[in-house]
């Protein structure tokens, strides 16, 4: 049965920390239960299983465990399952299963993230990166010249930002100031220590304009989110949300041939596939590895006009828990953790759901955006509980 | 003595790109038919599809479209700190160069800057780096 919706369901998360000694497939599991209990659903009703990157041998902190292998381990008889990284980005897990129950393929997948670069990093004989010989792919264009990572390709972006629109660094801390405000309201967050702006503007450099505080940081963790079929709605037990809309579009997949990032592209995307505009928006859960991408997105998803971003962040008001338009409210990767992609549409369905305790935003949120990705690589959801 | 850097695989695509420097060239994949350059290289015209594609010889400069000041230490061994620039090169409208302005200061990059390629041979590998054209 087709559905021109598909809802998320049971959301979950293990522990998030640093150096864990968990089993990564054990995190994944604590995940995978609190979103069944969640949602009210066992395990042999879930018929599908949706990941992003899957496992990736060479980096085996990045991603340790795949779908097939969850599929494997939990006994789940899949009608559907997907796993890989030439997808829009982490969230396109979801975005796949979405389109999995819409055309009947499953009617309950498990989407997940699994991060343990933390635990990798201090077990490297169990968790060894792959010993690099010569570079291939996309790497030969960045690698050779020492731009070895994504910070380093990022603060090119934010750096023209600067140069172009005015950016400044006042403007720019606004996002790690506001992430690291509701990480201290967040039990579950990474980073739980206050952040001022002098500690901010004092920082040492990692690639200018980017900061020590601009930049999340290796953590240990797994993130459940369930996607359901409308037609499969009553055999939950929580209040779904609705996926409105999706995108996840690119001009050109790389760091250095696209004038500007895919969060552009993708937001003008998303809007045209729905009635709704970013004035009906409650709540913003945007993709914040770097600090500068959040801004990005605001611009991206059209909450101001492209160049605005570091104006429209200034002074923290509009983006804070009590603002406008709260941003991050679990506290971004830059405070909540590195949990790649998943930690805002988690959180957004929190805050959706009114779950978010300390840190719940006012009123009565119905709907929000969640995005991940930064570079070449942007999915954009548009979430809404009827 | 810098640490080698991460070097490039050379297969059929690449070669030219990474080899031209031993001639002082620098060389981007453009297509014979439509006259649009393609890079990364690859064996096919990105913007008519044609086959009929070949390396051809820039004039190797350019002009920094952006740039940041790389002060982490991604390695023990890597000095720091040094500037990651993207150039847009002239004549070869839509391409970028990911690479390392050298010869000056860190402080004295900025967006605008023209800047002339020097190759930096390492192994089989001449890296396109660039110096400010004063």
């Amino acid at each position: 049965m087709s559905s021109d919706y598909a809802y998320i369901t049971g959301i979950g998360q293990s522990e998030v920390g640093m150096r864990l000694t968990r089993h990564p497939l054990s995190l994944t599991v604590d995940a995978v239960r609190e979103a069944l209990d969640e949602a009210g659903l066992d395990i042999s009703q879930i018929d599908g299983v949706s990941t992003y990157p899957g496992r990736v041998s060479a980096m085996l902190g990045f991603s340790p465990v795949g779908a097939d292998e969850l599929v494997d381990a939990l006994g789940i008889r899949a009608s559907w399952y997907a796993g890989g990284m030439e997808i829009s980005s982490q969230l396109g897990a979801v975005t796949a299963a979405a389109m999995a129950v819409r055309t009947g393929q499953a009617r309950h997948v498990i989407c997940f993230r699994t991060v343990y670069e933390a635990a990798a990093m201090a077990r490297p004989e169990e968790y060894p990166m792959s010993r690099r010989g010569r570079v291939d792919g996309y790497s030969q264009w960045t690698a050779p010249f020492n731009a070895l990572s994504a910070a380093v390709w990022t603060a090119q972006y934010a750096m023209r930002h600067v140069k172009q629109y005015g950016l400044t660094r006042e403007q720019l801390a606004q996002i790690a100031l506001t992430d690291r405000a509701n990480a201290l309201l967040n039990p579950r967050a990474l980073v739980r220590e206050p952040l001022t702006m002098d500690d901010y503007m004092s920082a040492r450099m990692i690639s200018t304009p980017l900061c020590l505080f601009d930049c999340d940081r290796y953590t240990d963790a797994s993130t459940v989110i369930i996607v359901s079929a409308a037609d499969a709605l009553d055999e939950v037990s929580c209040t779904p949300v609705r996926i409105e809309a999706m995108a996840g579009s690119v001009e050109r997949l790389s760091w250095d041939q696209a004038e500007w990032m895919a969060c552009y592209p993708t937001g003008e995307d998303l809007w045209k596939r729905t009635d709704y505009t970013p004035a009906d928006v409650d709540t913003v859960q945007l993709y914040d590895g770097f600090s500068f991408q959040a801004v990005a997105w605001l611009e991206g998803l059209g909450f101001c006009e492209r160049g605005e971003g570091g104006r429209f962040i200034e002074g923290g008001t509009r983006i804070a828990l009590d603002g406008e338009l709260p941003l991050n409210t679990f506290g971004g990767q830059i405070g909540g953790g590195r949990l790649h992609g998943f930690g805002f549409a988690h959180e957004a369905v929190v805050q959706l759901r009114g779950k978010g305790e300390a840190r719940q935003i006012q009123g009565d949120p119905r709907v929000a955006v969640c995005t991940s990705g930064g570079g070449p690589l942007a999915t954009a959801l548009l979430l809404v509980r009827d | 003595m810098a640490a080698p850097r991460p070097l490039p695989r050379l297969d059929s695509d690449n070669t030219a790109f990474w080899t031209g420097g031993k001639d002082n060239e620098l060389r981007i994949m453009r297509c014979r038919d439509c006259a649009a350059f393609i890079h990364p290289p690859r064996p096919v015209c990105r913007n008519c599809l044609s086959d009929n594609v070949a390396p051809e010889v820039v004039a190797g400069t350019g002009v920094v479209d952006t740039f940041t000041v790389n002060h982490q230490k991604w390695h023990p061994a890597m000095e720091v700190p040094f500037v990651v620039a993207r150039v847009a090169i002239d004549g070869a409208p839509g391409v970028y160069l990911t690479t390392n302005i050298v010869g000056c200061a860190v402080d004295d990059v900025d967006i605008g800057d023209r800047v002339r390629v020097m190759f930096e041979q390492q192994d089989d590998v001449y890296l396109p780096m660039f110096e400010k054209i004063s």
